[in-house]
């Protein structure tokens, strides 16, 4: 539907692009006892790091292989062993993934041959490794964590297409980077109200979801995917794709295990969500739970109750393709109108994004845009602050990073009971501000003058 | 940049540092590394300057996760906090095109945002593929009639640190001795106060803290010809050598910038801190000392006086809140003692300070502050400090951000005193601020329910211990 186009200006101005290595480290964060290790110079980790801890407001694990002058122009393969080394003996993680970048891959750096090496050089290692290429002058978060998701199912899947459906509860979910701890549970919960036993991969919603737990420090994450799980995963009866960008790693899994998928663009709003619900009762055979049709109803009483302000309201949106798709979709399906749509690379979703124009940008396009479609209501990320306040718009946070808000993990966006919540949220931003769309007072010429009232329409304002 | 100009940045004589062996600039080790690189120190010394535009020449990683997120704050101009890149994409590199992008990215951010001038950050992509960036800049200066100063800080050039220099050193070949001073308002002319010039190098006005001294020295009649570089303006940093004395705040990061300034324009300099009383008070004294102006000391001492007099009775009743709690201190360098001092002045003890990046003086300065058998700890590991707090029965700790989770997840109260923070602990009034926020810490009720065991475990406990 949308024509995509590329803002054409040499400067990126006000980012909204978060580089590849940050979406691989994102989905090893997923993965339980893991460490992440981007093969790099030091500022590359230290920069994912305060990114992260800002965003989680949690302890990050991480690690580089602190490229210097020297090994960046004679060779950096030592540092990788040595890095791997010191990991293993320090942190005893069972898996670690480990991501180029930008440096290191313009230097030449062959990743999976220095693993396939340390592998050979150390064949009683049990500790997971999983190699994989995410050059930040290419692509962005939500690739960097699909070739993340990718490289984990080539290395720890065994081909094995003979054993679909030992498992017969068992459901494979491949959850992107778009979705949110809350969302995962809300998933696993939808899932599970089938009889069904789901699997996710990564999950975030089990390491980054802010629990405390009794040790006082643990060096890897405390929670997320089991190593093992993935052996699991060709014993599903079915596997899950959430997201466009997933759809590599999904055929590969589909390769390796012989398990058949279902493939969903988006899970927010009342059709989004319908089609998943309708998917699961045709594979399981059992009657949609009685508490979903419960949730459905409320969803649909929340379109009732918000059609009025959303309904032609004008919405500016930044952020990674498969969050700009879903989020638009979900305002098109009130009514609403996305007048500006800005992604930080190109995808094919964006094709489908319901709205005239995709512009591959930054925030400034965002900025441009909004100002020239008169947006009502801005959806990006915490960067988008700045730009809220030059516009004069609220800002509803959604997106990488959200660093100017407590619970980033814990909002839900997604499904019946999500979608009842963002539609409750965005209508009250256009009722907190509706005032500004107010006709102004006109006294008539035959008037006798008088003081000036306060508060003329306070009734009005509300109502 | 070449390895021997690298070498030279590194033997800085002024730094104490510089003859000591000391983990601080030691090569980082793979797998146990955890600072910052050189662009992250170049961009955080200079990025305070406010109306400048700042371009990060390379691809996205280095300015997609760090731009306009420093705490420091600017009284005027906001371009400083819109991040520019270069955004260099697969076929920049490929072809080479990262040149022209950079040339054509300056013509951009000087037509979009008429900047006071331009600052551009090298890169590890670019300066690795050979982009000779200095040209690119020297063109556009040219072409485009205004500064474009180039600073060349790959990240694998080296730590934060030798960033921090890498900038400073930028500033003093292509900036400071460039311009002049602002001539001084009618209004600031007052009778029997001589105005002195200063700069300030090393203080960040992190969360607006260095507002709560600006009018002690307004007062004093020292006036601030540049402060590098919170707050700062390109025109201040131009005209830098018109200083009597230089402040180094609190940091050996920018020393080279002070020893050069002293060399090449005979300007003297003095390193001090604004945190805590006492601290505060001795950056103001030496100031009066290096000037060598009579009225000033007196005037000087009667502000003190008068100042001192004051914080001390509104700090008096949280000294009794805070009075025998104890510290964990972790951070490097020199705030290992100068906010020991400020600790003690609220009645608190410091049982360990961190010395990773402390010389043999530091050393023998906590020593002197904190007693013969003050506890340092040489490693920042969480595991290390958490066995200190537990070995030492710390009440709390203060460190950088990024050890708070650390803390937090122990169940340990925690101070943030870095770059981050939301928080200004200068001067004397910050003081009341730093008193403030250890007791919402220390005192706050959720502690004893998060250490507590759940009801029903403590049931269980009776019934079975």
């Amino acid at each position: 539907m949308a024509e995509v186009i590329k803002s054409n200006k040499p400067l990126t101005v006000n980012p909204l692009k978060v580089s590849q290595p940050m979406g691989a480290i994102l989905a090893f964060l997923g993965i339980d006892q893991a460490i992440p290790m981007l093969h790099g110079s030091q500022g590359c980790s230290a920069f994912a790091k305060v990114f992260f801890v800002r965003h989680f407001r949690e302890p990050i694990p991480l690690q580089t292989t602190a490229m210097d002058q020297t090994t960046t122009v004679l060779g950096a393969d030592d540092n990788v062993t040595q890095g791997l080394e010191t990991i293993i003996e320090k942190r005893r993680p069972r898996m670690i993934g480990v991501a180029t970048t930008g440096l290191s891959e313009t230097q030449g750096s062959d990743i999976q041959g220095l693993v396939k090496r340390y592998c050979q050089q150390h064949p009683d290692e049990t500790t997971a490794l999983v190699p994989v290429v995410t050059p930040d002058y290419s692509g962005g978060l939500e690739t960097g964590y699909a070739l993340a998701v990718e490289g984990m199912i080539r290395h720890l899947v065994p081909e094995d297409t003979s054993r679909v459906g030992e498992q017969a509860q068992q459901i494979n979910v491949l959850a992107p980077s778009m979705l949110t701890g809350a969302d995962l549970d809300y998933l696993r919960d939808l899932l599970e109200s089938f009889g069904l036993r789901p699997v996710i991969l990564p999950d975030l919603s089990d390491s980054l979801d802010g629990h405390l737990m009794d040790q006082d420090f643990v060096p890897v994450t405390t929670g997320g995917t089991p190593v093992e799980a993935f052996e699991s995963l060709g014993r599903a009866c079915r596997t899950l794709v959430i997201g466009h960008s997933l759809h590599r790693a999904a055929d590969l899994l589909k390769a390796r295990t012989g398990v058949p998928d279902l493939r969903f663009d988006s899970l927010m709003g009342l059709a989004a969500t319908d089609q998943l619900v309708q998917a699961l009762h045709e594979l399981t055979g059992k009657p949609v739970p009685a508490r979903l049709e419960r949730q459905r109803s409320q969803l649909q009483d929340a379109q009732l109750d918000s059609h009025f302000m959303l309904g032609f309201a004008r919405f500016a949106i930044a952020a990674d393709p498969e969050l700009l798709f879903s989020l638009s979709a979900l305002v098109a399906e009130m009514g609403g109108e996305v007048v500006a749509a800005v992604s930080p690379h190109k995808a094919h979703i964006l094709s489908r994004v319901p709205c005239e124009q995709v512009v591959l940008g930054d925030l400034e396009d965002l900025e441009n845009q909004a100002r020239a479609g008169r947006a009502q209501v801005l959806i990006s990320n915490s960067h988008a602050d700045e730009t809220a306040r030059r516009l004069g718009l609220p800002l509803i946070r959604a997106g990488w990073p959200i660093y100017d808000r407590l619970g980033a993990q814990h909002q839900l966006w997604i499904g019946y009971q999500g979608g009842r919540d963002t539609l409750i949220t965005l209508a009250n931003q256009l009722l907190a501000v509706s005032h500004r769309h107010e006709i102004p007072a006109r006294v008539s010429i035959y008037s006798k003058p008088e003081p000036t009232c306060e508060v003329p329409h306070a009734a009005l304002e509300t109502g | 940049m070449q390895a021997k100009e690298l070498a030279v940045l590194m033997d800085e004589p002024a730094c104490s540092h510089n003859t000591k062996a000391k983990s601080g600039c030691a090569p980082a080790k793979p797998g146990a590394s955890d600072g910052g690189c050189a662009f992250d120190g170049a961009q955080i010394a200079l990025l305070p300057i406010a109306d400048v535009a700042h371009i990060v020449h390379g691809s996205i990683a280095c300015a997609g996760s760090s731009w306009d997120n420093r705490g420091t704050r600017s009284s005027g101009p906001r371009l400083y906090r819109t991040g520019m890149t270069t955004d260099l994409n697969e076929q920049d590199v490929i072809m080479g095109r990262g040149e022209k992008r950079l040339f054509h990215g300056i013509d951009q951010a000087i037509r979009d945002h008429s900047p006071a001038a331009v600052f551009v950050y090298n890169t590890c992509v670019p300066a690795l593929v050979g982009d000779d960036f200095e040209a690119v800049c020297r063109a556009a200066e040219k072409h485009f009639g205004l500064p474009v100063v180039p600073v060349d800080a790959a990240g694998f050039y080296g730590t934060k640190n030798l960033g921090n220099r890498l900038a400073g050193e930028a500033m003093l070949r292509y900036v400071i001795g460039t311009g002049e001073p602002d001539p001084l308002p009618a209004r600031a002319q007052r009778p029997g106060i001589p105005v002195h010039n200063i700069n300030l190098i090393g203080e960040y006005n992190i969360a607006g803290e260095f507002w709560q001294v600006l009018p002690l020295l307004d007062e004093l009649g020292l006036r601030i010809i540049c402060s590098l570089s919170g707050d700062a303006r390109f025109r201040q940093v131009q005209a830098m050598h018109h200083a009597e004395v230089n402040m180094v705040v609190c940091a050996k990061a920018l020393l080279n910038v002070a020893r050069k300034m002293q060399d090449q324009y005979g300007i003297p300099w003095f390193e001090g801190s604004f945190y805590g009383v006492q601290d505060t008070s001795d950056a103001l004294r030496s100031f009066a000392r290096l000037l060598a102006d009579s009225g000033l000391i007196q005037r000087t001492e009667a502000l003190i006086a008068r100042e001192e007099a004051r914080i001390n009775q509104l700090l008096e009743p949280w000294r009794n809140r805070l009075r025998g709690k104890r510290v964990l201190l972790y951070t490097g360098g020199v705030k290992s003692w100068s906010i020991v001092s400020a600790l003690q002045d609220l009645g608190m003890t410091v049982v360990a300070t961190g010395t990773k990046k402390s010389t043999e003086e530091d050393k023998a300065r906590i020593r002197e502050i904190m007693g013969e058998d003050a506890k340092m700890l040489t490693e920042g590991s969480p595991r290390a400090l958490l066995d200190t707090i537990n070995e030492y029965r710390a009440d709390l700790l203060i460190a950088g951000g990024r050890n708070m989770y650390t803390a937090l997840k122990a169940r340990i109260p925690f101070l943030d005193i870095n770059q981050e923070r939301e928080f200004g602990y200068a001067g004397y009034d910050g003081m009341l601020e730093l008193a403030r926020q250890l007791c919402l810490t220390l005192e706050s009720p959720i502690w004893s329910g998060l250490r507590e065991p759940a009801p029903w475990h403590k049931v269980d406990e009776v019934n079975h211990g």
